[in-house]
């Protein structure tokens, strides 16, 4: 009963990483129909940033407490990755949102290895060590199962994200902007929607939440590396796909479910298939759930919209 | 013939008849020219005609078919994995390659059919991710595949696989003609894969021209109309498929033999993605610029890591990309 | 940046005064750049420092003085660009080559020096598997993956408790190892309570250490490298896991106590192959010279590659000639004392007596046990 009350919450956690980066997915997908393959790579390009302030400000301003340093640190990778964002989509997308539908798929893979590439050169290949700035010890266990702070700081900010997130699109003027974009582009700019500019926001907010997202996948391993960026990302377009793409809740419950089945199914597994399969097929789930709810229910599990945009 | 001429940009317009005599002594004479900087020119070349065929089979899919598979490379790992397993003393079978290289192919095209099956529905990124997952599945499955009962030996890999042998005629021994003049097998493997890429070609072309490669570009354009105008669509995507599988099992068995060893890693997604960025540059659908596509991306990162000059004295991966200032180490494009 | 222009003129003026003597080149390969470079750096400046110093005593084979020198290339740690480098040392007629670090690059690269009769000695590669292919100039200067999984088993099951989780990273390194470890666990009366598996791209660790928790194990070991080592330090601490801790070579380095932070205690311990560099007969006065020579510390394999370069040379001597065909049957019979003791191949191509030294973690840093 512990064993499985600690997978669920290694399994939350996990998830709630997957459900921020699935968003910033599912937004750019609802809207352009486009996977951004590249927004995996954002989150790494935001880890290591950030990791790059914090060691600055560490030197430059050591009597800055942890927290603000954090912050400063977070800032500074979330205003980076904005404008990578921006200029992403400026510069490799744009021109090729009347091409055919391979052109951006392939752009995006290629957008993807550049920011490995670049990341690479600047910080080389070796993995980085994160500062731990919030601590990663672990709390008193609470009915056996053990929790750190920066564990629960990721469920916590996730969640106000995600919430920010939900009120932005449904409350406010920029989101019934997007929400028409996402309907239909030329109608929503007969009614005078600047398209241009609601698809460029788009990829500004989802590359701050993946920025965020790094941060918070860092602090918690106390890694970064220029490669880090690809499987979170692929999971969580996973967890975009299985929750319904386009639909911000989607993603939420996608990327909860995808956590805690990756993670109770690496528990477990072994004894379901007496013995046959072990946890070295943990990385499997993802591509199997991704695969059967493609074939069976492309809509996902809360889509509303059709897959069958080709 | 033309898809010969048009190897050449220039030349290939003004004068065809000129431009094929250049593509096929080019062919021929590769290896010589390449023995000239040195026989791991001429192993360079031995893998880029490998890469030659994937792209040639992945173009099938891509380019002609319209179906972008991310997972490619897990038909090159089935057909690698199917002559590790028949001719090598893993299971301690050694059959003869031309009944284990159209073993390969079969496995592969099947592969393909499984793939195929389910994922005919979805189009385009769909598809993408689809084939992405599954090609990871394949590598996942191999690399662990040894518990509890050993299969493919897991991440191990399979060494000591059999060579090719041609009629009793092992060409992974040098030939010796007479007493004096001894040809490397490097150059063997190379007139055999020329030989299998040539086949591969001509085949391919034929195709192109043919009904099925009609019914190929009429989906690719626009899958509704193609339907009305009474094109089996479903059968035609996994002909597709099972056709670009078979090549990339060719391609795989041809490759375990030429290795002598197999593993996992040889079958990352790094390596689906290169041959994808192959047929992308040598252009999607055009038969000579997949071919001159994948020459080029197999042969420039050595060229490049090696010119323009040797350096013995190799730097931090920083320095690596910027080194024609620095003037270090060989970096490889990977 | 100006020792090393200096360090280019001194090479230049070197390699244009040789030309007198017959030159014989040694190739030097391992990965030299990626996460490895610093590793195989160091093999590479292991034999620079064992072909310098035999060039400075003077070697006359044949009546003919020689000089060596090094070719090093960059293998990547991959199969497929270790062959080419392979062709690479034949076709530029190295008489003898010492690597490749991983057994991956070493197994299939082996083939093709086989195949020309060139000897390849390998400071690094482990895997048992590269020494019983039955290739006559196969060598390895470190003890295998056999004799250190053997070693970790035994430490573990004996030393640690009785209760083992072993996980493995699924290369060909870590899953060899971890096999070998199991066998000598049940071999010294242990029992292997858990086995869990990852790769070697992971990042979390929490599903399969939270399952080898409730097998309550005493201690777990971990058969990888240390970037997966130093995280999956953090997270047997984050899950409360009071299990004592042990890998292999792979993690037995200065990165896994940068990457694990504060969560790496005493209960770490590790394993490497070969005698601590202090305790190695040459090792003091090596590691003078290589500091002196690269001003750089030796990480681990440059004893190992220093040895296995002398071993050529050795044998080239007591040939007395430095073709391959003439000298490659004597590096079988060598026995010199080396840097890491006496220098000496079995009738595989195993080291003799490669010994296997424990470590553990105090006070900053690895510390050999007894």
């Amino acid at each position: 009963m512990e064993t499985l009350l600690q997978q669920t919450v290694n399994g939350l956690v996990v998830g709630s990483v997957y459900a921020l980066v699935a968003l910033g997915y599912t937004m750019v997908y609802g809207i352009l129909g486009l996977i951004n393959f590249a927004h995996g790579d954002i989150l790494m390009v935001g880890a290591l940033v950030a990791l790059e302030a914090i060691r600055l400000l560490q030197i430059y301003a050591p009597d800055l407490g942890l927290i603000p340093t954090l912050l400063a640190g977070l800032s500074v990778s979330v205003v980076v990755c904005m404008l990578l964002g921006f200029t992403i989509e400026r510069t490799a997308y744009r021109r090729l949102r009347n091409a055919p539908r391979l052109a951006p798929l392939i752009t995006a893979i290629g957008v993807s290895f550049l920011l490995q590439t670049i990341a690479m050169i600047i910080w080389g290949r070796n993995y980085h060590t994160f500062p731990q700035l919030v601590s990663t010890a672990p709390m008193e266990p609470l009915a056996g199962v053990f929790i750190t702070p920066v564990q629960v700081t990721i469920l916590v900010v996730s969640a106000v994200l995600m919430v920010a997130l939900m009120l932005l699109v449904h409350k406010t003027r920029l989101g019934r902007a997007m929400r028409a974009t996402a309907e239909n582009h030329k109608v929503a700019s007969l009614m005078g929607v600047d398209t241009n500019k609601i698809i460029a926001a788009t990829f500004i907010i989802g590359s701050a939440l993946a920025a965020v997202a790094g941060v918070m996948f860092s602090s918690n391993y106390g890694i970064a590396h220029y490669a880090m960026g690809f499987m979170p990302g692929l999971k969580a377009f996973t967890a975009a796909v299985l929750g319904g793409i386009g639909n911000l809740g989607g993603a939420v419950l996608g990327g909860l479910v995808l956590g805690l089945v990756e993670s109770i199914g690496a528990g477990y597994i072994e004894d379901m298939s007496f013995g046959f399969l072990n946890s070295s097929y943990q990385d499997i789930f993802a591509f199997l759930i991704l695969g059967i709810v493609l074939i069976f229910r492309p809509t996902g599990l809360l889509g509303e919209r059709v897959a069958d945009r080709a | 013939m033309n898809e010969l001429a048009n190897a050449i940009p220039w030349l290939g317009k003004r004068n065809p008849a000129a431009a094929r005599w250049v593509v096929i002594a080019l062919a021929l004479a590769a290896p010589l020219i390449a023995m000239l900087f040195g026989k791991s020119w001429v192993r360079i070349l031995d893998f880029a005609l490998l890469y030659v065929m994937l792209a040639i089979g992945l173009n099938l899919v891509v380019g002609f078919a319209g179906l972008l598979d991310l997972g490619y490379i897990a038909f090159y790992a089935v057909g690698a994995y199917t002559f590790a397993f028949l001719a090598s003393p893993h299971f301690d079978l050694h059959l003869p390659f031309w009944l284990v290289l159209p073993l390969g192919a079969v496995f592969a095209a099947l592969a393909g059919i499984i793939l195929g099956l389910p994922t005919l529905r979805l189009r385009g990124d769909y598809l993408a991710i689809v084939t992405l997952g599954f090609g990871e599945i394949v590598r996942i499955f191999m690399n662990n595949l040894n518990h509890p009962v050993n299969i493919t030996n897991g991440p191990q890999g399979i060494n000591m696989i059999d060579p090719l042998v041609l009629f009793g005629w092992d060409i992974s021994r040098p030939l010796k003609i007479g007493e004096e003049i001894s040809v490397n097998s490097l150059f063997l493997y190379y007139y055999f894969f020329l030989a299998c890429v040539v086949g591969s070609i001509i085949f391919v072309q034929r195709l192109q021209v043919s009904r099925v490669g009609r019914a190929w570009a009429a989906i690719r354009d626009d899958e509704l109309a193609a339907k009305a105008i009474g094109i089996n669509t479903r059968n035609m995507k996994l002909l597709a498929f099972a056709l670009g599988a078979t090549f990339g099992g060719v391609a795989g068995g041809l490759f375990a033999a030429f290795q002598g060893f197999v593993s996992p890693e040889s079958f990352s997604l790094m390596e689906s993605i290169a041959v994808l960025t192959m047929v992308v540059f040598g252009g999607m659908g055009n038969l000579a610029g997949v071919v001159v596509g994948a020459l080029v991306l197999t042969a420039l990162p050595e060229i490049l890591s090696t010119w323009p000059y040797r350096c013995s004295r190799p730097c931090s991966d920083r320095c690596c990309w910027i080194r024609k200032c620095c003037g270090c180490c060989s970096c490889h494009w990977r | 940046m100006k020792h090393r222009l200096v360090a280019v003129a001194v090479l230049a003026i070197g390699a244009s005064a040789a030309h007198a003597q017959e030159v014989v080149r040694i190739g030097a390969t391992a990965p030299l750049t990626g996460t490895q470079a610093h590793l195989g750096k160091d093999i590479e400046n292991g034999v620079r420092l064992a072909v310098e110093e035999y060039n400075a005593r003077g070697v006359t084979l044949g009546g003919r003085k020689v000089k060596f020198e090094v070719m090093a290339e960059d293998d990547q740690a991959d199969p497929k660009t270790a062959t080419t480098v392979a062709q690479r040392f034949v076709d530029s007629n190295v008489k003898g080559v010492v690597g490749h670090l991983n057994s991956g690059a070493s197994i299939p690269a082996s083939r093709i020096y086989n195949e020309a009769g060139v000897p390849q000695v390998s400071p690094a590669s482990t895997n048992p598997k590269l020494t019983q292919q039955g290739f006559k100039a196969t060598f390895r200067t470190i003890a295998n993956d056999v004799q250190q999984g053997l070693a970790i088993g035994k430490y573990a099951a004996t030393v640690l408790g009785s209760k083992v989780a072993v996980i493995d990273d699924r290369t060909a390194y870590g899953q060899g190892l971890a096999d070998e470890v199991v066998k000598a666990v049940k071999a010294s009366g242990g029992a292997v309570v858990s086995r869990e598996f990852t790769s070697d791209k992971a990042t979390d660790f929490a599903a399969i250490l939270t399952k080898l928790k409730a097998a309550r194990p005493d201690v777990i070991v971990y058969s990888g490298m240390d970037a997966q080592a130093g995280p999956m330090l953090k997270q047997i601490k984050q899950l409360g896991i009071s299990a004592k801790f042990i890998t292999g070579d792979g993690g037995c380095t200065g990165e896994i106590i940068k990457l694990a932070g504060d969560a790496i205690t005493s209960s770490a311990y590790c394993t490497q192959p070969g005698l601590p560099l202090e305790k190695m007969p040459g090792g003091k006065n090596f590691n003078e010279r290589f500091k002196k020579r690269f001003n750089a510390d030796v990480q681990i394999y440059a004893p190992y590659a220093y040895d296995a370069a002398s071993a050529i040379i050795e044998a080239m001597k007591a040939a007395n000639s430095a073709e391959p065909a003439k000298y490659a049957p004597q590096i079988a019979k060598v026995s010199f004392p080396g840097v890491i003791g006496t220098v000496a191949f079995d009738a595989r191509g195993d080291i003799k007596d490669g010994a296997v030294t424990v470590y553990q973690f105090k006070a900053g840093k690895w510390e050999p046990v007894q």
